[in-house]
């Protein structure tokens, strides 16, 4: 039986606000997300003895070159290359750190820059099996990978676009409640379902929008984080898995299906004691295997799911309550901290007017790494109010 | 679902000619295995010698038992189309010039999942499909899928990028007096180019063949000579922007090897014309070739060479020929290299003995012209480069593959 995860803190919910394109480079967005910590922490750089970094524009660097770029001398420090799954990657690592006291305060941090061309660069060398067996085909991106799932999804289990786009309309009040969203007009279904076609079924609103941005938190103990007067939430459980179900001939789950028994065993918690879920959306097909997966309904059954509930901050089952990355935006690596970091805000009080009522609990998941086709990485944690 | 091919409009000389992009063609070394295969018109996954495990996307160990003994084999070419998608958008030029562009995921029956370009005649998914692994114009496999084995390549918008059809195209064969040049231009001509050049290198004489040449419509004879660079040059400065398929097939084919013949005469004619004739023609046509590697439908798209199979080991008793041919072996992959930019694709025929003239001593099975002249016709329909056409070709193939020492002490006995 692996050991519990008590006792874990985290805090300081850090958003550098994101644009579309940026000149800088990723250690600019990094430094300032470390910088943010520090000041709303009160923390001294000195007093940072942990580090977690995810970056996909940081090469040729890596964590390493990054503490003397930034003059970080710590003593516990990763360099996790998970895309999407290393918000929940990072604080599991990081967790066990203060845990055992290798670390006392682990700066937690993930960004990117998106200069005009980073993102056609990135796709065409993503991954070895990206290069030989997908990129040539097309070069349609993670677009042709995740319409081939939103295909197969629509034909297998019945949904429609309007399932999809129910969620992303949600999302996007959501939104714009969330001043560092990029997205700041309405979307009504109407303009979702007449948007241009990008790789059938997907459109433009299923697509997540790259841009330059950098999320970050810290974790710590309890103790530790009592001391220091910050407000935090408490990590109950946390689950990764990666290459699940090599052998299914498409994606239609992931890890969080093998794994999930155990999370809300750790957090001693059942889904519907959720508050809110985060999810990981940059298509919104992946959000409904994520409803299955983790167990808010049965597999097949999230369109059925989605009809019969309401996704807004102030609805019956808040979904993405910063508007998630499509409607945020996708900054890199920072994308699979973003669900993170908006669920530490919504437990310690600090998510402004999209304030979920009474949020006790909250679910957070990631997913990452399309290495061909399918998504690799998979995590998700339980947090609590304090 | 499929359009016919049309006859290219006339080109409008004063408006641009596009310039060649190629699809993204980086690979690792190991996934070269596909396109090594793909280069003969074979289909081959990664196959674990220890545990039989068939898989893709290629790997440096075997995913079940991890194993590092693999080898590429021949596979079951059907599967079943899992999903599918049409992109309107790329993130690369090549595409986002060919959009929209059809792509699926298919379950092979032989195991993996891959991603594979969609002929426009597969119905929505699932359905059953066949698969292939082709070149496409960088010269690096891909996997497409069609609805069925006979499926036609070159009427689907999207797996034309991947042939190289004689269909509309204007051609050049460079020798038009041996049997197996005029082979050449009747499988041409049946295969629909739209015009054939034909090379006599002696245009004062009537060569047997003369006036049944003469009566295929598509033909034009020019005097062409691939010892003569003053010849090549002034044709090439008439053709050599309208030439889409050039296919040289002229060759100089005496026997024996060192001792039993005197001096170097023969052996330099060989050369001049199986090695210097294809690097003078190189040189004339191929800067005209590599601008129009987009140029329409039917820009420039392939150059044939004949070989011989002696290019891959000498053949003692054709001694100075086989080195013509290794050398001429050599300065196609050159070219194949050099025309890669514009997507041209270099074709290389490695026959075994000919059944004709100089061949005349040498025991059967022997390749009849006709059926030399159909391999070459089939291998630009369906983007082979490289054609090991007849029984002796193959059995030489295996053999040197299998042992190259081997090989050659055996033809030295």
């Amino acid at each position: 039986m692996r050991k519990n995860y008590e006792g874990v803190a985290v805090a300081v919910p850090v958003t550098v606000p994101y644009v579309r394109y940026s000149i800088r480079a990723a250690h600019w967005w990094l430094a300032r997300a470390v910088s943010e910590l520090l000041k709303i922490s009160k923390l001294k750089k000195e007093q940072l003895d942990g580090l977690s970094v995810s970056s996909f524009t940081l090469a040729p660097d890596s964590a390493v070159g990054l503490t003397q770029h930034l003059g970080l001398s710590p003593r516990w420090l990763d360099h996790l290359p998970y895309g999407g799954a290393s918000g929940v990657v990072a604080l599991r690592r990081a967790a066990r750190a203060v845990q055992a006291g290798d670390a006392e305060v682990v700066a937690c941090i993930a960004g990117d820059t998106n200069h005009v061309d980073s993102f056609r660069l990135t796709l065409a060398n993503f991954s070895q099996f990206a290069r030989d067996a997908v990129y040539p085909y097309g070069a349609g991106g993670p677009n042709a990978s995740f319409a081939f799932l939103t295909a197969y999804y629509m034909r297998t289990y019945g949904a429609t676009r309007e399932d999809f786009g129910k969620l992303c309309v949600a999302q996007r009040a959501n939104a714009l409640k969330f001043p560092h969203a990029l997205f700041k007009k309405p979307l009504t279904l109407e303009e979702y379902l007449v948007a241009r076609p990008i790789a059938d079924p997907l459109h433009l609103y299923d697509c997540v929008m790259p841009c330059a941005g950098a999320e970050a938190f810290l974790v710590m103990t309890v103790e530790k984080a009592e001391s220091l007067n910050l407000k935090f939430a408490k990590l109950l459980g946390t689950i990764e898995r990666h290459n699940a179900f090599p052998t299914d001939p498409i994606q239609m789950r992931g890890g969080w299906a093998l794994d999930r028994d155990e999370l809300y065993a750790q957090a001693g918690l059942a889904p519907q004691d959720m508050d809110f879920l985060q999810t990981y959306d940059d298509y919104p097909v992946i959000s409904l295997m994520q409803l299955e997966d983790l167990g808010f309904c049965a597999k097949g059954e999230a369109p059925d799911f989605i009809r019969s509930h309401t996704f807004t901050t102030d609805g019956d089952f808040p979904l993405n309550t910063s508007g998630g990355q499509l409607s945020v935006g996708q900054a890199g690596a920072a994308g699979g901290y973003l669900g993170l970091v908006e669920a530490i805000r919504q437990l310690t009080g600090q998510a402004g007017e999209r304030q979920v009522k009474d949020a006790r609990a909250g679910l957070v998941s990631g997913f990452g790494m399309i290495n061909f086709d399918r998504g690799l990485s998979s995590g998700a944690a339980i947090f609590a109010k304090l | 679902m499929t359009e016919e091919l049309t006859r290219p409009k006339k080109k409008n000389p004063i408006l641009r000619t596009r310039l060649p992009t190629l699809p993204p063609g980086a690979r690792s070394r190991v996934a070269l295995g596909l396109t090594a295969a793909a280069a003969e018109g074979r289909f081959a996954l990664q196959s674990c010698r220890d545990c039989g495990a068939i898989q893709y996307p290629p790997r440096e160990a075997c995913q079940e038992c991890l194993s590092l003994r693999l080898s590429w084999k021949k596979q079951t070419t059907t599967g079943e189309l899992l999903a599918q998608t049409v992109l309107h958008h790329s993130n690369d030029l090549f595409f986002r010039e060919r959009l929209p562009w059809r792509l699926g995921l298919v379950k092979l029956d032989c195991g993996p999942t891959v991603v594979a370009h969609l002929h426009s005649g597969i119905a929505d998914a699932p359905v059953r499909v066949h698969v292939s692994a082709r070149l496409d114009r960088a010269g690096q496999a891909v996997i497409v899928a069609t609805p069925d084995k006979e499926s036609t390549m070159a009427e689907d918008r999207q797996m034309r990028e991947f042939t190289c059809d004689p269909k509309f195209r204007k051609v050049l064969v460079t020798d038009g007096k041996s049997p197996l040049g005029q082979a050449l231009i009747n499988s041409l001509a049946k295969a629909g180019a739209d015009l054939i050049w034909v090379g006599h290198s002696e245009p004062w004489k009537k060569f047997p063949g003369f006036d049944e040449l003469k009566k295929i419509p598509q033909v034009t004879l020019i005097p062409l000579d691939v010892t003569d660079s003053k010849s090549v040059r002034e044709l090439a400065a008439e053709i050599g922007g309208k030439v889409d398929i050039l296919v040289n097939n002229a060759e100089f084919h005496r026997a024996f090897g060192i001792v039993n013949r005197a001096g170097v005469e023969t052996a330099r004619a060989e050369m001049d014309v199986n090695y210097f004739g294809l690097l003078r023609l190189a040189q004339e046509f191929g800067p005209a070739m590599r601008a129009r590697g987009a140029d329409g439908q039917a820009g420039a798209v392939a150059w044939v060479n004949l070989l011989s199979i002696y290019a891959l080991a000498n053949f003692p008793s054709h001694g100075t020929y086989s080195a013509s041919k290794a050398a001429a072996h050599s300065l196609a992959q050159c070219l194949r290299a050099e025309m890669r930019p514009a997507g041209v694709r270099v074709v290389n025929l490695f026959p075994g003995p000919i059944d004709d003239e100089w061949n005349q001593l040498l025991e059967p099975p022997k390749l009849s012209p006709e059926n030399l002249a159909r391999a070459a016709v089939n291998a630009l329909r369906d983007g082979i480069e490289d054609v090991y056409p007849g029984d002796v070709a193959q059995e030489w193939l295996e053999r040197w593959r299998d042992n190259p020492k081997a090989l050659e002490k055996e033809l030295s006995s």
